[in-house]
């Protein structure tokens, strides 16, 4: 592990057998966990390099409970990280040695289901298909889909504000969710949002969405649900280069046309995920183009045509449109299973998430290029082509002496390549511990800052889940100061932009 | 910079930077003398929330200028000065727009329409019909940079779409109506035009039958991206009077034309079947919802006490119903009933209009117009419960500890 995580607290560690006892007075029976066979599956989460037992697993099965222990941690100061699935490709669930793992996979049932109104009351466990599954008999469903969506719970889609192949079209977690219930460090339950469409006064569920667990624990969600479309076909699209690839996605663009997904995939990716599932890649092209046209037969219809003439027009070799559910199926199914297809052609792989202005990824495959070869480590690329969202997935042999390393160190230089062009370090997958480090390649100190100050008014004492997001934390104390000097507020020589 | 007196309230100095380093001094100055400022972009919006008292006005018309815009990566970035006229227009000339449709208050509290700022459009949250499909002013934006309260300048986001680095601060300052930090520049998503659009128009329903159909246009596949009802005296007072007298619930189709063509056919036959039913195309559509959009119905030269309430779509009905035992009210419904706008003809109670959406499935009530005095008398926002009310002042301490931007505004 090349993360440094806090120190954990020695004060604490030496009271694990009463913290034990009084979370059992609060949540009882099997509830509790502090046998280390039995924590052992919480040690890591989906960033699988990363591994630390908690001092003691929590299972809480009602608000109530939740609320108890978080109250019993804030005031003996004890750590809490919350957990959902536990599917973070960041380490956003990571455990802590003198930290209480807070787990809500007992939060398991929807609660409510409003077709008049087009929500969804559920609980946090609940997962990310499960929702789709409850509405789908009446046509309905919800739009995000993260790849995990089979296991990744709706509680960890809010604060990791997941997005997948249709949030180019249906927007990303932070826009389909109404409402929720949290409760904070101190015990307090409170509801943001609901059934109606504004919430009031501070958008502090717009700040909840997309925290990492940094600011609350959420007990209930309101998500909206949509009526799925009528049809959807999907068209594969081959080019001799990504460059023209990319030309395509912006002319489609240009034209007012916003698929429901676009996604590209390099040689590498094509090749891997077509000896995997056979789903009829064109395996002689340098660039794949998924795109997936959904709405009413009619535009559907209509746009196809559209669609092919523009690949044509920017240097398409092919273009096959699917004609059967199970054609467009199985066009998916290659892209969706591109993660463990390159599972196959190495031992290991290490998946970023970087975003970049789409008009820069001519530059930035050129520069991984580069990269691959300083390292001396393969990378394949699977790119949510229309938001611009890169997964470039880097090739290496854990049991190689070095190699994780190398494989750490091109990421960043990825990340950082990703930040230079006007993008950012994750589009999706978060912060977590795994780009903490990173984050003074985007932000400056007063960036930080400021964002620390929303941790301080929902968390001061930073008791939720400390060492994940920030690469420093100041104690609120200290941020909350302000140098007034002879008349004149104390700042350092700030850039003027 | 410039510092002027403002013609009409000449005891009120107004400061007009017209860069970020310079506003920054004008916070900083204001935190070091405890002197509170009005933060303001064209002025365009005074009328709404809380009046704030204060001797000085921030003024961000000096910070104008779009700074970046790359229509084929559907990004926008602009000083937050800039007329919001001149990014529609500019938006316009390359076939694209704002997707969340904001509402113009100027014409509601007697100014003309087009005065506003961007800066503003983010800074109210401000939204439209299309609201119930493609969100509001907090769902595209990408990226700001700003002042805090603290009189240091940070940057929050960034100007791609898809973005999980750090807490959405961008969405926590959109809506804030200045009271965290003073916004200099934002970064939002823009994108395509629609092709064309129709609406469908049934007559004569009462509230409770359009409720219904409304459900059942939104809950279809038909994919309508406005779905509103006039009542009978209201509907007379939209596009000079086009669509008659009869109530008017109306169901927009957006897109290009053969899927509007196709939409319009299968959803018109399941309407009919419940009223009569018009159509109306194009331009006298777009006509329609833009005074939908601005309150033009209740657009009436006084300042009688208007009423925005957000709540669930199919109660919205029901909470006038129960409002109209009590007190005299014009209301009409957008967002399939979940946004009210309610025109009283007594004093606002505000207490009674709150009780009442709490009893049929919660929500919130904001005074968007009234008179200073009832405005300073009045709370003009939702007032919020115990912890969630500590928890936003929190949040002011740590942006604004001395309190100097629009203190007041919200509260």
């Amino acid at each position: 592990m090349s993360v440094m995580m806090p120190k954990p607290s020695q004060a604490i560690l030496d009271r694990r057998a009463a913290i034990v006892t009084a979370l059992r007075a609060i949540v009882p029976g099997e509830g509790v966990v502090d046998a280390a066979n039995e924590m052992r599956v919480f040690e890591s989460d989906g960033l699988t390099a990363y591994r630390q037992m908690p001092l003691v697993v929590v299972l809480p099965e009602t608000v109530d409970q939740v609320a108890r222990v978080l109250k019993y941690c804030h005031a003996e100061e004890i750590p809490v990280v919350p957990r959902g699935s536990g599917t973070s490709l960041s380490g956003g669930a990571l455990p802590l040695e003198d930290g209480v793992l807070l787990v809500l996979s007992k939060f398991n049932r929807i609660l409510e289901i409003d077709y008049d109104n087009r929500c969804a009351v559920v609980q946090p466990g609940v997962t990310n298909l499960g929702i789709t599954k409850a509405v789908e008999g009446q046509g309905f469903y919800y739009a995000p889909d993260p790849s995990s969506q089979i296991a990744c719970s709706i509680g960890g889609n809010v604060a990791e504000n997941s997005g997948g192949v249709h949030c180019l079209k249906y927007g990303l977690t932070a826009n389909n969710v109404i409402g929720v219930e949290l409760v904070t460090i101190e015990g307090e339950v409170m509801r943001l949002g609901g059934k109606h469409l504004d919430s009031e006064g501070y958008d502090l569920l717009g700040l909840m969405t997309g925290s990492e667990g940094l600011l609350g624990v959420v007990t209930e969600v309101t998500v909206r649900i949509l009526q799925s479309p009528e049809t959807a076909r999907a068209v594969l699209l081959g080019f001799p280069t990504s460059e023209q690839a990319g030309e395509c996605v912006a002319a489609i663009i240009a034209k007012g046309i916003i698929p429901g997904g676009m996604e590209m995939m390099d040689r590498l990716a094509i090749n891997a995920a077509e000896d995997f599932v056979h789903a009829g890649y064109p395996r002689d092209v340098e660039a794949l183009l998924i795109v997936e046209l959904d709405g009413p037969g009619a535009e559907v219809d209509h746009l196809l045509v559209e669609v092919e003439a523009i690949a044509k027009a920017n240097g398409a070799v092919t273009a096959k449109v699917s004609q059967s559910e199970e054609e467009r199926t199985a066009f998916w199914a290659g892209r969706k299973a591109a993660f463990p297809a390159v599972g196959r052609i190495s031992p290991d792989y290490y998946c970023m998430d970087g975003t970049i202005p789409r008009k820069q990824l001519p530059r930035v495959l050129a520069g991984m290029k580069a990269l691959s070869e300083k390292y001396d480590l393969r990378v394949a690329n699977v790119f949510h082509a229309g938001d611009g969202n890169l997964h470039p997935l880097i090739l290496y042999d854990a049991n190689k002496e070095g190699e994780l390393y190398r494989a750490e160190e091109f990421g960043n230089d990825i990340l950082r390549l990703c930040v230079e062009v006007g993008g950012v370090l994750t589009g999706e997958h978060g912060v977590g511990v795994e780009k903490r480090d990173l984050m003074p390649e985007m932000f400056s100190e007063d960036d930080l800052k400021h964002q620390q100050r929303v941790k301080c008014a929902f968390d001061d004492k930073h008791l939720l889940n400390p060492g994940k997001m920030f690469p420093v934390l100041h104690r609120c104390a200290e941020l909350g100061r302000m140098h007034v000097h002879k008349g004149q507020v104390a700042f350092p020589d700030l850039p003027r932009f | 910079m410039s510092k002027t007196k403002s013609a009409s309230q000449s005891d009120e100095q107004v400061l007009r930077p017209e860069t970020p380093g310079d506003l920054r001094d004008i916070v900083a100055a204001a935190v070091s003398q405890e002197a509170p400022l009005v933060v303001e972009g064209s002025g365009s919006k005074r009328g709404l929330g809380r009046p704030v008292q204060a001797a000085r006005t921030l003024s961000l018309a000096g910070m104008t200028g779009v700074t970046l815009y790359e229509p084929e990566e559907l990004v926008l970035s602009a000083r937050t000065g800039t007329p919001l006229a001149v990014i529609e227009r500019l938006l316009d000339d390359n076939n694209q727009r704002l997707e969340f449709e904001p509402m113009d208050y100027g014409p509601l509290h007697g100014l003309e329409p087009g005065q506003g700022t961007l800066g503003g459009v983010i800074a109210c949250n401000l939204a439209g019909p299309r609201r119930l499909k493609q969100g509001a002013a907090r769902d595209h934006i990408l990226g700001v940079h700003a002042v805090s309260g603290r009189a240091e300048m940070f940057k929050s986001g960034g100007r791609v779409v898809k973005n999980v680095t750090g807490y959405d601060l961008s969405k926590g300052l959109t809506g804030s109506y200045g009271t965290l930090a003073v916004l200099t520049d934002v970064t939002i998503k823009v994108l395509p035009k629609t092709e064309t659009e129709t609406t469908l128009v049934l007559r004569g329903l009462d509230d409770d039958a359009a409720a219904g159909a409304m459900a059942a246009a939104m809950g279809s596949s038909a994919e309508a991206s406005g779905a509103a009802h006039l009542p009978a005296y209201v509907a007379g007072r939209v596009a000079d009077g086009a669509l008659g007298k009869d109530a008017a619930t109306l169901i927009r189709l957006e897109g290009f034309g053969p899927s509007v063509k196709a939409r319009a056919a299968y959803l018109g036959a399941a309407l009919a079947k419940v009223a009569p039913l018009e159509t109306l195309e194009a331009e006298a559509s777009r006509a329609v919802w833009r005074d939908v959009r601005d309150v033009r119905p209740f657009v009436d030269g006084t300042t009688k006490p208007v009423w925005r309430l957000s709540v669930m779509p199919t109660r919205g009905h029901e909470i006038v119903m129960s409002l109209r035992m009590q007190t005299g009210i014009d209301a009409y419904y957008d967002w399939q009933g979940g946004l009210v706008w309610m025109r009283l003809e007594g004093e606002p109670d505000a207490a009674l209009v709150r009780e009442t959406i709490a009893r049929f499935g919660g929500g919130h009530a904001t005074l968007v117009r009234a008179s200073d005095s009832v405005r300073t008398a009045t709370e003009v926002f939702q007032p919020q419960p115990g912890p969630l009310a500590a928890l936003s002042r929190r949040l002011k301490e740590q942006f604004d500890p001395m309190g100097v931007l629009n203190p007041g505004k919200m509260g």
